[in-house]
Parts: C-alpha cells; structure tokens; sequence
C-alpha cells in the first residue's frame, strides 16, 4: 500500500475502504488520482489514511514507529469520531427500519421482544460511544496540542475499554436460527447481512482504537511531561 | 458393559494409590489404566486434554485447599471423561458432590469397580457428554432460570445441583444456542415459548 497508489485501485481491491474515506470525508470522482494527490486535496493526512487502511487490508497488522509518528492523532480522533456517527446514524438507523420491516408480520409480542432487544443494543452502544466523545477524544485533543490534563490517561481508557460486540452477535443468531417463520427471509437477509457488515466493521474500530490510538497517544503523552 | 476396556487416567502423588488402584484393576478386568501423572501441571494438564480416558480417577489433595472445591471443573475443562475422587486425606463432603462417584481407600475391590461402573452411567446422563445440539429439558429449565435474572446461586438450590453443573449447563446452552448475553438468553426463552410474556416484569 503505497502514496503513489491510485485511490481507484485501492478502493477497488477492498469495497469496505468506501466506508473509511467517506468517514474521513474523502468524496468519490478522485478518477485517475493518487492516494497521496486525494488526500491532500480533501485535507486528510494521507499517513493516517494508510494506517486506518492498513487495518483494514491486513489482519494483525502492528504499526512501525514511523508511521505511527506521521500519522495525526487529531485527524484519528476525527475519524474515529465521524465512524461513531455513521454506526448510530445511518447503520443502526438503517437497522431498525429493517428490523420494523422484518418484524411485521409477527405478533405484537414477538416484535416487542426482538424490538426491545434491539434497543438495549443501540443504548449500549450509544453510551460506550458518549464516554469516548465526552472524555476520551477531548483528552487526546489536548494531548496532541501538548497538554497534559490531570486525572486522567490512556492507560485508564485502556483498562475501561470494554467490548460491544456479544449483544450484536445474539442478535445475529437470534435473526438467523430464531425468527419466528413469518418473517420474510429476503428481508431477513438483508437485515443479516447488514449485521455482519456492522459486526465486522466495530471489529476494526475498535482495533484502530487499541492498536493506534492507544500507542500513539501513549507517546505523547511522555512528550508531555 | 461392552467388551473393549474402559480406558483410565489416574492423576495421584502416592505411588501406594497408584499400584494400589492398578492391581485392583489388573484383577478385575473391564478397565484399564491407561496413563499415571502425579499433579496436574500444565504440561499434564495438554496430556488430559489429549487423553482418550474415559475416567479420570484423581486424589483432590492435588488441589490446593483454597482450589478444591474448583478441582472438578478444572478436569472437566479438559475433558469428557467421568470423574471419580480417590481422596488419601479425609475428604470435604461438599467438594466430593461434585465427582461422579468418590474411592475410599478402605473400599474392598469390588465396591471399586462397582463405582467406577456407575461413575460412567451418571456421566453420560451428565450435561458434560450430552452432545445433541437440541436443548435438554434441564437445560431449558435453567435457561427459564437464567432468562428470569436468578443468579448461579439460587438455581443451584432450587435444582440442588453444585454450583459448578449449573455453569456447565450455562456453557452448554451458549454453546448450542450462540447466545451470549442474559436479555438475548430472554429473548430465545419467549420466542420458543419457554416463558409466558404476562409473566414477564
């Protein structure tokens, strides 16, 4: 994965990078550009666009010292914060209405349960979200300006940094092995495999967290002192 | 009883315990010692793991104290097999529950076999062999149980099972079901009927 790449070609070999650069604010028509020439042009830092793409393309992939130096912790947060608004904006919203579609049919109770089920999702997210928008990102912020703000760190983010994903994954299995045989198995369909695409999604923001935002900011914060 | 002997795995410090066992067996026919280890290591631990035992005869004082009562589960984390305790020191009653069958060293050869015969009936009726995928009717008990909030404890008592089967039967239900979490737990128990909604809150 090199700058000198056409964004065409890179997109193209991994569909999901169209989530990143429309999450990095990065608009499609870049034509015959280069990685490093769409970046520029959009104000992105083409190093943590690499980094966030590197996720992405390789699993278990470790970032060297110097990327992680070139890469900006500020234009990471913003990622990280434009993904949380894509998931509760438009994926789970998208979710939902597929899930009032698939659960029509069904009896009031039925719908109730799943519904219901499917709200204490979304709540857990929201609220694992809101800790990262109110404390964790304004922190980096001021980090990554060179201050250094008392009473907290990473390291204690990093102990609190807990997983979302089991409630995803019931669902998942609730909507493929339990439905009620009602339901429309084209929406059904639709809805799993938003699911996995969600599921799969979380996996790589939250190793962007662990794997990037930790370290990097864990540097500077000794640049600090 | 079929004709091919039932394999044992003996996990013992006392050399005494182990001819002791052997020539009992070696008398009777119907078992046979298939390998001996002292303690359970964590090299031990891969050779249970990889044994094709179909009983682990273990002496508890392997265990620390504060671990003993735990020292079941830890064999049956590795396997299948049933498992019987052959304790040399006297024995916690509340931690030998938890076997599927308890040794004395003062039992005559025959009472030694005839537990180890029914240490293997009890275990195949025991939620560690079950492998249909289908829930069991105690399974879909305790995840009612599980689904209405009660916790490990106080479904212990009301089935008067240890502490440990009910988590077994825990694992076994995430197991064939997926379901991980307490609410999606509810959600299968409604969806299937296993709970009546009016019930519910």
């Amino acid at each position: 994965m090199r700058k000198n790449m056409k964004m065409a070609d890179l997109v193209g070999a991994d569909y999901r990078l169209l989530t990143v650069i429309y999450r990095l604010g990065i608009k499609l028509g870049f034509g015959e550009k280069t990685v490093e020439e769409t970046c520029r042009e959009s104000g992105v830092n083409c190093d943590t666009f690499l980094l966030i793409a590197n996720v992405y393309a390789t699993e278990g992939y470790v970032p060297t010292t110097e990327m992680m130096t070139a890469a900006s912790a500020i234009d990471l947060v913003r990622y990280l914060h434009a993904s949380h608004s894509y998931y509760l904006d438009h994926e789970i919203q998208d979710l939902s209405r597929i899930f009032e579609d698939l659960l029509s049919p069904c009896t009031p109770m039925q719908r109730d349960v799943i519904m219901r089920f499917f709200d204490g999702y979304r709540e857990e997210v929201e609220n694992h979200f809101a800790y990262e928008e109110d404390i964790v990102f304004p922190y980096v912020r001021s980090v990554a300006g060179g201050q250094r703000v008392e009473g907290y760190s990473m390291e204690t983010f990093e102990e609190n940094h807990n997983n979302i994903d089991e409630k995803l994954n019931d669902l998942r299995n609730i909507v493929m092995k339990y439905l009620p045989p009602v339901c429309d198995t084209v929406t059904a369909i639709r809805a799993l495999s938003r699911l996995c695409t969600l599921e799969a999604d979380l996996e790589k923001h939250t190793l962007i967290e662990n794997s990037i935002l930790i370290p990097m900011v864990n540097r500077l914060e000794g640049k600090c002192q | 009883m079929s004709v091919t002997k039932k394999k044992i795995l003996l996990i013992t410090p006392s050399h005494i315990m182990a001819r002791g066992i052997a020539g009992i067996l070696e008398e009777h026919g119907g078992f046979a010692i298939e390998t001996v280890l002292t303690d359970l290591s964590r090299e031990n631990e891969a050779t249970v793991r990889d044994s094709m035992a179909d009983i682990v005869i273990v002496d508890p004082v392997i265990f620390d104290y504060a671990s003993r009562p735990l020292g079941r589960s830890r064999i049956s984390d590795l396997t299948d097999a049933a498992v019987v305790a052959a304790p040399t020191v006297l024995p916690d009653d509340e931690a030998m529950k938890n076997y599927d069958e308890t040794i004395s060293i003062y039992d005559s050869p025959a009472a030694v076999i005839s537990k180890l015969r029914n240490s293997l009936a009890h275990s195949s009726g025991s939620p560690r062999t079950d492998n249909r995928e289908e829930l069991s009717a105690r399974e879909k008990e305790i995840l009612v149980c599980v689904a209405r909030g009660m916790l490990n404890k106080e479904i212990a008592d009301r089935f008067h099972i240890s502490i440990y089967t009910v988590i077994t039967h825990r694992k076994n239900i995430t197991r064939k079901t997926g379901i991980k979490t307490v609410a999606g737990l509810t959600v299968y128990a409604l969806l299937n009927n296993l709970i009546d909604p009016a019930t519910m809150e």
